[in-house]
């Protein structure tokens, strides 16, 4: 019994310096950003008491909506592509071959290069004047006089960002779909086979019901992540056009940091947090479905 | 079901074989074509940063580089502080927050293993609650409690930013993994009368290896690639990350224009550690993802 008591007090022992990091540098925050947003909040003036104040003012703000929507847009039509091309990515790599197993390699490095400094790179290559996309364009005719990518037009900046981005992320939804494709029992497949079943009817049948948890997991990983989007959009637009392509964290910070309207930019925080908690939810319900 | 595969097995063998032989030329040119548009851009950075001044800032561009320089790496060097200065700025963050992830988490992935603790379920919510809320929404509230702290501009500042970060994710990985060593291992060392910390000295941390170079290695690559946190909390060009230095020379550079030179040397030096550490603890690298995405 003094042993037993003992060993609960050393493990909490054990435990303690990560749980107080957890409480002064998450928790703590969480309940300030919550008390910050029902305040008028500037590094100059003391705070003020508004209530709900922040929240009306963000539901009657033009650009709130405008991020909100670009948004949840930018996320609609970057996950296809991410998820369907990983998928095709994973398919043709999943057996060990080792062409393919260079291919996945090739395929997962620009996963594990900084979003800022891809952007960067990818900044340089959409350059209107000094940009090899245009130059390449132009010399295999499909265009006539460079293009303004990037902070004129806000539908056009978001394709080229788009393309960047799934070229940056499109090996991490490959290498998560070649361990569940891998995992599929070998019988299956091979009965599948002899049973005359073509090499799509098996995907189609087999593998993709069978991995099917693991797409829909990396679908919302990869939502909650373009949710978040804001270096690319930074680096790429500075928001531009009219910061039509202002994202939603983009928007807390300008608020937050330039404008110094701390209790707003909490508030439009909250707002964030709530977006993505209800994703992480559902990740986290249909995680422990995977796992029964 | 077992029969079935037995009798039916060369059968199918044969059958696989002769797809393979239609379709493997195919699959090669395919994994081929990808390989090259998946390299292309980092390929065109790399060469970008190796031409002279004047060729680096033609337009419109060159695709090859037609003399090799290294000018843009040297107006690199000497930029605003000078590389130097934002390289011991980046890796001085990356290696604190590897620091302090470890030393937080080992122990804590130790107790949680292995001891009953009082108030889990609480303690579960608390970590839970850390990994649900995306550390984007908490800046501002970070932001001013670390102004109060005086650690804006202070590479420990950021390091804890970055450990908050990794945390949850390398608590998990870390208890998993010691979760997994025998009880039988610990048994023997306690019936020596060894104490709980020689234990894990001596027992845990050297069957926790691969788990630690997983989260040492996921530490190191957020810290160093992380931006928007660098950009809220270092304001001082004294203590801008390479990221943030990038990123400001974007507009702003001596030769009037963008230095597209410069800022694809910048690139270059940013993407190679990543590279290389990647290429070589890949094994750590794909494990960790694994286990961090079906968390």
């Amino acid at each position: 019994m003094i042993r037993r008591s003992r060993g609960r007090l050393i493990g909490l022992a054990y435990l303690a310096p990560a749980l107080l990091f957890v409480l002064v540098f998450t928790v703590y925050p969480l309940c300030q950003m919550f008390w910050m947003s029902l305040n008028n909040w500037s590094l100059i003036a003391p705070p003020r008491f508004v209530g709900l104040g922040n929240y009306r003012r963000a539901l009657d703000d033009h650009q709130f909506w405008v991020s909100f929507v670009f948004t949840l847009k930018y996320t609609a039509l970057i996950t296809p592509p991410l998820i369907v091309g990983g998928y095709l990515l994973a398919l043709l790599t999943s057996r060990n071959s080792p062409l393919r197993r260079f291919t996945r390699t090739v395929v997962f490095i620009p996963v594990v290069i900084g979003l800022g400094v891809s952007s960067l790179l990818w900044y340089w290559l959409f350059s209107t004047d000094f940009g090899l996309i245009n130059h390449a364009l132009m010399d295999l005719g499909v265009i006539s006089s460079p293009v303004l990518w990037l902070g004129v037009d806000a539908d056009r900046s978001n394709l080229a960002i788009i393309v960047s981005i799934v070229w940056k992320v499109i090996g991490f939804g490959m290498i998560l779909f070649v361990g569940a494709i891998q995992a599929v029992p070998t019988e299956v497949n091979e009965a599948a086979m002899v049973d005359g079943a073509t090499y799509w009817q098996r995907v189609v049948q087999i593998i993709l019901p069978l991995t099917l948890r693991t797409v829909l997991l990396v679908t919302l990983v990869s939502a909650i992540g373009s949710l978040l989007a804001f270096d690319q959009f930074y680096i790429m637009t500075a928001g531009q056009p009219h910061n039509e392509t202002a994202t939603s964290v983009f928007y807390v910070y300008l608020n937050s940091f330039p404008y110094l309207k701390l209790g707003y930019g909490a508030a439009l925080s909250m707002v964030l947090a709530a977006t993505i908690l209800v994703f992480t939810v559902v990740q986290l319900l249909l995680t422990r479905w995977m796992h029964e | 079901m077992i029969a079935t595969r037995e009798q039916l097995g060369p059968r199918g063998a044969v059958g696989g074989g002769r797809r393979l032989g239609r379709s493997g030329y195919l699959v090669g040119a395919l994994c081929i074509a990808i390989c090259a548009v998946m390299f292309a851009p980092l390929a065109m950075s790399v060469l970008a940063s190796l031409k002279p001044t004047a060729e680096a800032a033609a337009s419109p561009p060159t695709y090859l580089p037609h003399e090799i320089s290294l000018d843009s790496y040297a107006r690199l060097w000497s930029y605003q502080e000078g590389l130097p200065a934002y390289l011991f700025n980046s890796a001085g963050t990356a290696l604190l927050a590897i620091v302090l992830t470890l030393v937080l988490t080992v122990p804590a992935g130790y107790g949680l293993a292995r001891f009953p603790i009082p108030g889990k379920e609480l303690i579960f919510v608390v970590l839970l609650l850390a990994l649900i809320v995306p550390y984007q929404a908490l800046l501002t509230p970070m932001f001013l409690m670390f102004a109060k702290m005086g650690l804006t501009n202070r590479l420990l500042g950021l390091a804890i930013l970055h450990t908050a970060i990794q945390l949850p994710f390398s608590l998990y990985i870390m208890r998993n993994s010691f979760s997994a060593v025998p009880v039988e291992l610990e048994e023997a060392a306690v019936v020596d009368g060894a104490s709980s910390w020689q234990i894990l000295r001596t027992i845990y941390i050297p069957s926790g290896v691969p788990a630690i170079v997983t989260v040492a290695l996921f530490a190191f690559i957020t810290s160093w690639n992380e931006f928007l946190g660098a950009l809220v909390m270092m304001s001082k060009g004294s203590s801008f990350t390479l990221p943030l230095v990038l990123a400001a020379a974007r507009t702003e550079t001596s030769l009037g224009g963008t230095d597209w030179g410069m800022l694809q040397a910048g690139v270059t030096i940013s993407i190679i550690p990543c590279v290389l550490v990647y290429l070589l603890l890949q094994r750590y690298y794909v494990s960790g993802l694994m286990s961090g995405a079906v968390k």
